[in-house]
C-alpha cells in the first residue's frame, strides 16, 4: 500500500545523492600566516570558509566546521605534496639612463640563474614597471621594452628564450607608493618571477 | 617546431583581436608540470597522452592521474595547483592578461583531490577564479585551499 511512496523516497533518496557529491572543502592558512577567503555554493545551501582550517562538506547537507591537521593529513597529504615549488620574484635596477645592471643587480641575476637550476622545468617571466610619469599607454610600451631588453640579456647569459616570457606592467605596482605624475627611479625596475 | 609556434602564436593574437578576449599573446601553453610521478595523463581534443615533468599545459586540457599518479602544475599567473591520485580536474577556461592581470580561471575537480595556492587572476579580481565539483561551486577569493570530491 505505500510501495508507491516508498518508492518515490527511494528515487528521490538517489537523485539526492547525485545532485550533491560528498565534497570536503578546506581554508589553509597562507604560507605568511594570512587566510584567504572561499565562498562554496551547493543545491543545499552555501557558505563562506574564512579561517584557517574552516571546512564544508556536503553530503545529505552543507556542514560548516573545522578540518583537523591529521584530517587534511589523512585525505590530501599525497596531493600537498606534489605541489610545485611557490615562484619567487627578484628585482633588477638599472644605473640610471642606461641598459647596464647595476652591480647589485649582477649578483641578483647570478641567484636567478642558481634558482632556476634548482627547479624541475624552471620558467621565468620577466616583468617591466615603471614609475607614475607619462600616460598608461606609454608606460605599459615603456615596460615591455625594458622586460624584453632584459630577456635578451638573459638569454645571452645562457636561458634557453622558450623559458623567458616578458610582461609590460606598467604603472600598475609601484613599489614605492608616488604622487602621480612623479619620477621615481625606485618604481623604474624589472622584476624575474622564477616558477 | 619554432615554426609552429610562431603560426600559432599569430592565430592566437588574431583570435585575441577579433574578440577583444583578454588573453596574452602566448595563451597557448598556460601551465607546466612540475611535478608528475606515476600515471599521469592530459586529454586534449579527444587524445589522451603521458604528462611529465616540463609538458605544457593549454587550456580546455584535461588532467587525469591514476592509483599510483601524481601530479603539480604552475600557470603563468603563478596559480598552482596539484591532484592525488584518481583524480580528473578540467581546465574549462583559462586566460591572463598580464600586464592588467585580468583573466579567468575555471576548473572543474570530477573526482579525487586537489590543492590550489591561487595566484595573480584570483588577487586581480575576486570572482575571477572558480573551482567545480559535481555539485558545488567554489569562488576563490585566495589564497590556499583543498578539495575533495567523491568518495
Amino acid at each position: 500500500m505505500h510501495r508507491r511512496y516508498l518508492g518515490a523516497l527511494v528515487a528521490l533518496l538517489i537523485l539526492g545523492g547525485c545532485a550533491s557529491s560528498k565534497d570536503l572543502v578546506v581554508l589553509l592558512p597562507d604560507k605568511d600566516g594570512k587566510v584567504g577567503k572561499v565562498l562554496v555554493q551547493n543545491p543545499k545551501g552555501e557558505t563562506v570558509l574564512d579561517s584557517a582550517y574552516a571546512a564544508a562538506r556536503t553530503g545529505g547537507s552543507l556542514q560548516r566546521n573545522t578540518a583537523s591537521q591529521s584530517e587534511v593529513k589523512d585525505v590530501f597529504g599525497t596531493a600537498l605534496a606534489a605541489m610545485p615549488p611557490r615562484p619567487v620574484s627578484y628585482t633588477l635596477y638599472f644605473e640610471s639612463g642606461t641598459d647596464e645592471f647595476s652591480d647589485q643587480s649582477k649578483q641578483e641575476v647570478k641567484r636567478v640563474l642558481a634558482e632556476m637550476a634548482r627547479r624541475p622545468a624552471p620558467e621565468i617571466t620577466v616583468i617591466g614597471h615603471t614609475d607614475q610619469a607619462g600616460p598608461d599607454s606609454v608606460n605599459d610600451a615603456l615596460s615591455l621594452q625594458r622586460a624584453e631588453r632584459v630577456k635578451s640579456i638573459l638569454v645571452r647569459l645562457g636561458i634557453s628564450p622558450d623559458r623567458i616570457l616578458t610582461a609590460g606592467r606598467g604603472r600598475r605596482e609601484p613599489l614605492v607608493r608616488t604622487a602621480d605624475g612623479a619620477s621615481e627611479p625606485r618604481n623604474r625596475r624589472v622584476e624575474i618571477s622564477v616558477r | 617546431m619554432k615554426f609552429t609556434r610562431l603560426i600559432d602564436v599569430r592565430r592566437v593574437v588574431l583570435a585575441c583581436a577579433l574578440s577583444i578576449a583578454p588573453i596574452a599573446a602566448w595563451a597557448l601553453d598556460i601551465a607546466q608540470f612540475k611535478v608528475a610521478k606515476g600515471n599521469v595523463y592530459v586529454e586534449r581534443g579527444g587524445k589522451r597522452f603521458p604528462a611529465y615533468v616540463g609538458t605544457h599545459l593549454q587550456a580546455t586540457d584535461t588532467v587525469v592521474t591514476g592509483a599510483d599518479g601524481v601530479a603539480g602544475i604552475t600557470f603563468i599567473d603563478n596559480s598552482l595547483l596539484s591532484v592525488g591520485p584518481n583524480s580528473v580536474l578540467a581546465i574549462e577556461r583559462y586566460a591572463f592578461n598580464s600586464t592588467t592581470h585580468e583573466g579567468v580561471f575555471d576548473a572543474m575537480l570530477t573526482r579525487g583531490t586537489l590543492s590550489v595556492v591561487s595566484g595573480k587572476i584570483a588577487k586581480q579580481s575576486p570572482d575571477a577564479m572558480k573551482v567545480r565539483t559535481p555539485s558545488s561551486i567554489l569562488g576563490v577569493r585566495g589564497t590556499e585551499f583543498l578539495v575533495r570530491t567523491g568518495e
